[in-house]
């Protein structure tokens, strides 16, 4: 940064007062540019359907709830003496709906497609992480025959991009009946995370010095225990950064849902662009489904945030 | 408490041996230490003893049981790392408490015992702090509570102080040194600090390359070096050598060093003219302008009431530590006496000492 000399008392590591401004500046302006797109689906999910396409872009709007009722709903549209023989609307989305002249008919598959992403994401994670903590903490502790040519396999499963063998996986998957299930999903995101986890949690493990497991066996502890209630508490914190990197995946894996599930297994990123409404897409619909795909993520960060941020800077300070 | 014994252990990683055949005895109650530099086998020993690595072959006896091969856990010994290994998510009561815990015990006899551990180590103070929060000594001295609230058969320290700034180490090695005179535990000790070796311990194992060069009492290692090594490793400044050749006959009570016949302690073995060193401590060499054996002054380092006079001559350089307040210059050439009852005869080839009346009956005027 543009540390200039004053001749007030200067200090080599103490960023100066403009420097800190400057970036400041810099990181509020990256914030908002990153931050437009996230507004403008949280905008778009509040928005009526005319609204959301108007040209210009209508900033300003009056807030609407149509899109989150169309999200959760499948809708008939029906004559208007039809609807006067319902008798009085029962609740808002029916209000709603009935204004645009259709009934509610059922409810979406949105909710399923979304506990479907939710037991696909975290048991994937759960898996990465439990296999990733086990195998690193072998490749670290234990004399493991090859063990530079296993991590170096490892690690070469992630050279290229996953979806180039989906082809492949897609006719496994059908050969032996993991099309469209969650313990197919599941399997599959373990074994793209696994090498992930691996690697990040070998560098945490590494960093515990073997001392603290040697005075555990010494006092009583056989090797299982040392791990469980020694090392296991020290790696916390890179055991729940990798928690997080892996469910990012997973959570946001888009190509592999596409392909190996349709229906009872689909998780939601492959359905919300199926969202359809009258006359094409359903932009609040999909605004509105999109901001709330994003929560269980935010909220995990968040509960992590500490372990985090010590996480992904891991090496650069030693303890 | 117990007695250790080692009989012919020895350990290999891979085409590297670390520990040569060794086999030595610590006594029951005894204060142990295995002193020599980094590499040397002494950890490696050590850790063999404490379960934490398997011998190549050999066996370890604690208690005259056969525990070589036995877990860590089963052996009943504490340890102690250079680092403490105190547990960082536990804070101090959950770290001195952890080996009773590991064992089952818990509820107020823990508490107990916890605390009565504590005072004794004047810790209880700090008891419900976070293990980070420590200052050095602080940590050391949970580090001992933990291994000693077990009351172990031994205990087994891989360089404890080795962490510790200066100031602490003094005063902690003298509160080991206590501890032990009180609770009369096995204690086998590792370090490279052969000050600490020395002040505190019953018996010193000197170690170089995997071998155990010597085995005895601290002034028994520092006036009767069994080898060169011992002798350039033990002492500070360390014993200055002077390389000469000569044959050597049993009775003999003088050698030709330097232009100068050197009073040595009466030899009593017979070698052919060859490579020999002459060895003398730096606080056995007096100044003397009439003496015989001469040499230039290199130069001085000056320690508060004394000095170490370093002096060039053409076998070799001999530092003499003399009082401060002689004067001394650089480029001046001096004459030196050497205290003739104290020197030391090493083998060229394989650096052992000649055995002479210094190494006769241990007493008498050697052993001042």
């Amino acid at each position: 940064m543009s540390a200039k000399r004053t001749n007030a008392a200067y200090s080599v590591v103490e960023p100066t007062t403009t420097s800190k401004r400057v970036a400041g500046t810099l990181v509020v302006l990256y914030a908002i540019v990153t931050m437009i797109p996230l507004l403008w689906i949280f905008a778009t999910g509040w928005k009526s359907p005319p609204d959301s396409i108007s040209y210009p872009p209508k900033i300003l709007f009056e807030p609407t709830a149509e899109g989150h009722c169309n999200l959760f709903t499948t809708r008939t549209r029906q004559t208007d003496e039809f609807i006067e023989s319902l008798g009085p609307p029962r609740g808002m989305c029916d209000r709603i709906t009935r204004e645009r002249n259709m009934v509610i008919a059922g409810e979406s598959n949105y909710f399923p497609r979304f506990v479907n992403s939710l037991i696909i994401a975290f048991g994937s994670t759960f898996f990465a992480v439990l296999l990733g903590t086990i195998s690193a903490y072998a490749f670290s502790r234990f004399k493991v025959p090859l063990a530079d040519d296993l991590l170096f396999f490892i690690l070469s499963t992630r050279m290229m991009p996953p979806i180039a063998v989906a082809i492949p996986i897609y006719l496994m998957y059908r050969e032996v009946g993991l099309s469209d299930t969650r313990l197919g999903m599941i399997l599959l995101y373990t074994a793209v995370n696994v090498s992930l986890a691996v690697w990040l949690l070998k560098g945490f493990i590494d960093e515990i010095p073997r001392e603290y497991e040697e005075a555990a066996m010494v006092d009583g502890y056989t090797r299982l225990q040392a791990f469980w209630k020694v090392v296991l508490p020290q790696a916390s914190t890179g055991i729940a950064a990798t928690a997080i990197f892996c469910l990012i995946f997973a959570w946001n894996e888009y190509a592999f849902a596409v392909l190996l599930t349709s229906g009872t297994a689909q998780t939601a990123p492959p359905f919300i662009p199926t969202i359809i409404g009258e006359g094409g897409m359903d932009w609040p619909a999909v605004g509105a489904g999109t901001t709330i795909f994003l929560v269980p993520i935010l909220v995990f960060t968040i509960l992590l945030r500490k372990h985090l941020l010590r996480g992904i800077t891991f090496g650069a300070v030693r303890k | 408490m117990a007695e250790i014994k080692v009989h012919a252990l020895r350990k290999e990683f891979g085409d590297f041996v670390a520990v040569q055949e060794s086999s030595f005895t610590i006594e029951d109650g005894e204060f142990f230490v295995m002193l020599g530099p980094s590499g040397c086998g002494k950890t490696t020993t050590l850790r063999m003893i404490a379960g934490l690595e398997l011998p190549s072959s050999g066996e370890i006896l604690l208690d005259g049981e056969d525990v070589t091969f036995n877990r860590a856990s089963e052996r009943d010994i504490a340890f102690m790392f250079q680092l403490f290994a105190l547990y960082p998510h536990m804070n101090v009561r959950k770290n001195i408490g952890f080996p009773l815990k590991c064992q089952g015990v818990g509820g107020r006899e823990l508490r107990q015992r916890v605390e009565e551990t504590a005072k004794l180590l004047r810790i209880d103070h700090l008891l419900n702090q976070p293990v980070s929060r420590l200052a050095g000594g602080d940590r050391q001295r949970v580090a001992l509570g933990r291994a000693i609230i077990r009351r172990p058969k031994a205990f087994l320290m891989d360089e404890p102080l080795g962490a510790l700034d200066t100031e602490f180490r003094e005063l902690m090695t003298e509160e080991l040194r206590r501890l032990h005179n009180r609770m009369k535990a096995t204690t086998l000790y590792v370090t490279h600090d052969q000050l600490e070796a020395m002040s505190m311990a019953d018996r010193i194992m000197v170690m170089n390359h995997g071998v155990i060069e010597q085995l005895a009492t601290p002034q028994e290692i520092y006036d009767r070096p069994a080898t060169r090594f011992v002798a350039d490793f033990i002492g500070s400044p360390a014993m200055s050598f002077l390389e000469f050749e000569s044959a050597i006959e049993p009775g003999q009570t003088s050698v030709a060093v330097n232009g100068a016949q050197v009073q040595v302690p009466a030899l009593h073995e017979t070698r052919e003219p060859g490579p020999l060193t002459l060895g003398v401590r730096p606080e056995h060499v007096a100044f003397d302008d009439s003496a015989t054996l001469r040499g230039r002054i290199f130069g001085t380092e000056y320690l508060g009431t004394t000095q170490v006079v370093t002096v060039d001559t053409d076998h070799g350089q001999i530092r003499a530590r003399i009082s401060a307040a002689h004067p001394v210059s650089p480029g001046e050439t001096v004459g030196m006496t050497l205290r003739s009852d104290r020197l030391v005869v090493f083998a060229g080839d394989d650096g052992r000492a000649l055995a002479s009346d210094l190494y006769q009956g241990g007493t008498g005027a050697a052993h001042g």
